[in-house]
């Protein structure tokens, strides 16, 4: 299990996601819910340091954060509609997305039920004890057993370039 | 492990109770009169022109997207780089290949034009 000061640290990170994660669907201004995105983001990068991923809490604010967000916040500046403030942000949807939020609820308690059964116990359990650093590994890892995947992801970086440069060469003309 | 991260805790706790102590106690001391003129938003002292939620130009999204594909390549060079040293040759062909697919993409972007600004 979990040291107390971790467990506290652990509710502190949640508690700050799902305020943060509310804000995302509920504040008027789409600008401010792309920041408590960003927000929300960083605090999962928090709970994977948490669970001993320290490679993924990197890419977490690396990409996420660092990327993604801003590509969001870009895309919000870039629309036209932005100055116009009475724009509805919210869901039209709301009795649908709440259905699937609950369904999605009971997909992961189930998940977590099943886990407790097999583990005997509740909350985080410490990940299986990695003696090399995270980004070792997995550097390791991508270079001998996995050269392919890897090899191939740098094909599917260069289709997304091309994808966006036609996409927004096409904008831009 | 995790304690190597109570640093960090630390700089967090630290860098958002500065702004909020900061704020808090100049706002407990200072006078609040508002007036009309003093609300208004300060632009080099002219009277400001339009909204300031402008939109912007399309051409900074190309950068933008640009920016998050070699961010993911950043993303995989860490983990090479770490293990480097070990594999030798062999990594560093790997990743040859992989930037090198990757430069073709900047090179097509770049014939495209969509690096210059017009």
């Amino acid at each position: 299990m979990l040291s107390e000061t971790a467990s506290l640290v652990f509710w502190v990170i949640a508690f700050v996601t799902i305020i943060s994660a509310i804000f995302v669907v509920s504040l008027r201004n789409i600008f401010h819910s792309a920041l408590f995105l960003v927000l929300c983001l960083f605090s999962v990068a928090g709970v994977f340091v948490l669970l001993d991923a320290e490679f993924l809490a990197g890419v977490q604010v690396l990409i996420y954060v660092g990327g993604v967000a801003i590509l969001m916040i870009f895309a919000v500046m870039l629309t036209s509609r932005m100055t116009n403030s009475e724009v509805r942000q919210q869901n039209e949807q709301k009795a649908l997305g709440a259905l699937v939020a609950f369904s999605f609820l009971l997909i992961v308690t189930g998940a977590i039920l099943k886990t407790m059964s097999v583990k005997g116990g509740f909350g985080l359990s410490p990940s299986p004890s990695v003696t090399i650093s995270t980004p070792h590994a997995i550097g390791r890892l991508l270079l001998t057993n996995f050269v392919l995947p890897f090899e191939l992801v740098s094909v599917l970086l260069l289709v997304a370039l091309i994808g966006a440069v036609v996409l927004a060469k096409k904008d831009g003309d | 492990m995790l304690d190597s991260y109570g640093t960090v805790g630390i700089f967090l706790v630290v860098s958002v109770g500065f702004v909020v102590v900061t704020l808090g106690i100049a706002r407990l001391f200072r006078p609040q009169r508002p007036t009309p003129q003093k609300l208004s938003t300060y632009e080099c002292g002219e009277p400001t022109v339009g909204s300031s939620w402008v939109q912007f130009n399309v051409r900074y999204y190309i950068f933008a997207l640009l920016f998050v594909i070699f961010d993911v390549e950043v993303a995989f060079l860490i983990p090479w780089a770490v293990v480097f040293k070990q594999l030798g040759l062999f990594a560093l062909v790997e990743m040859l290949i992989f930037v090198g697919i990757l430069l073709f993409g900047l090179l097509y972007a770049w014939k495209k034009g969509v690096l210059k600004w017009v």
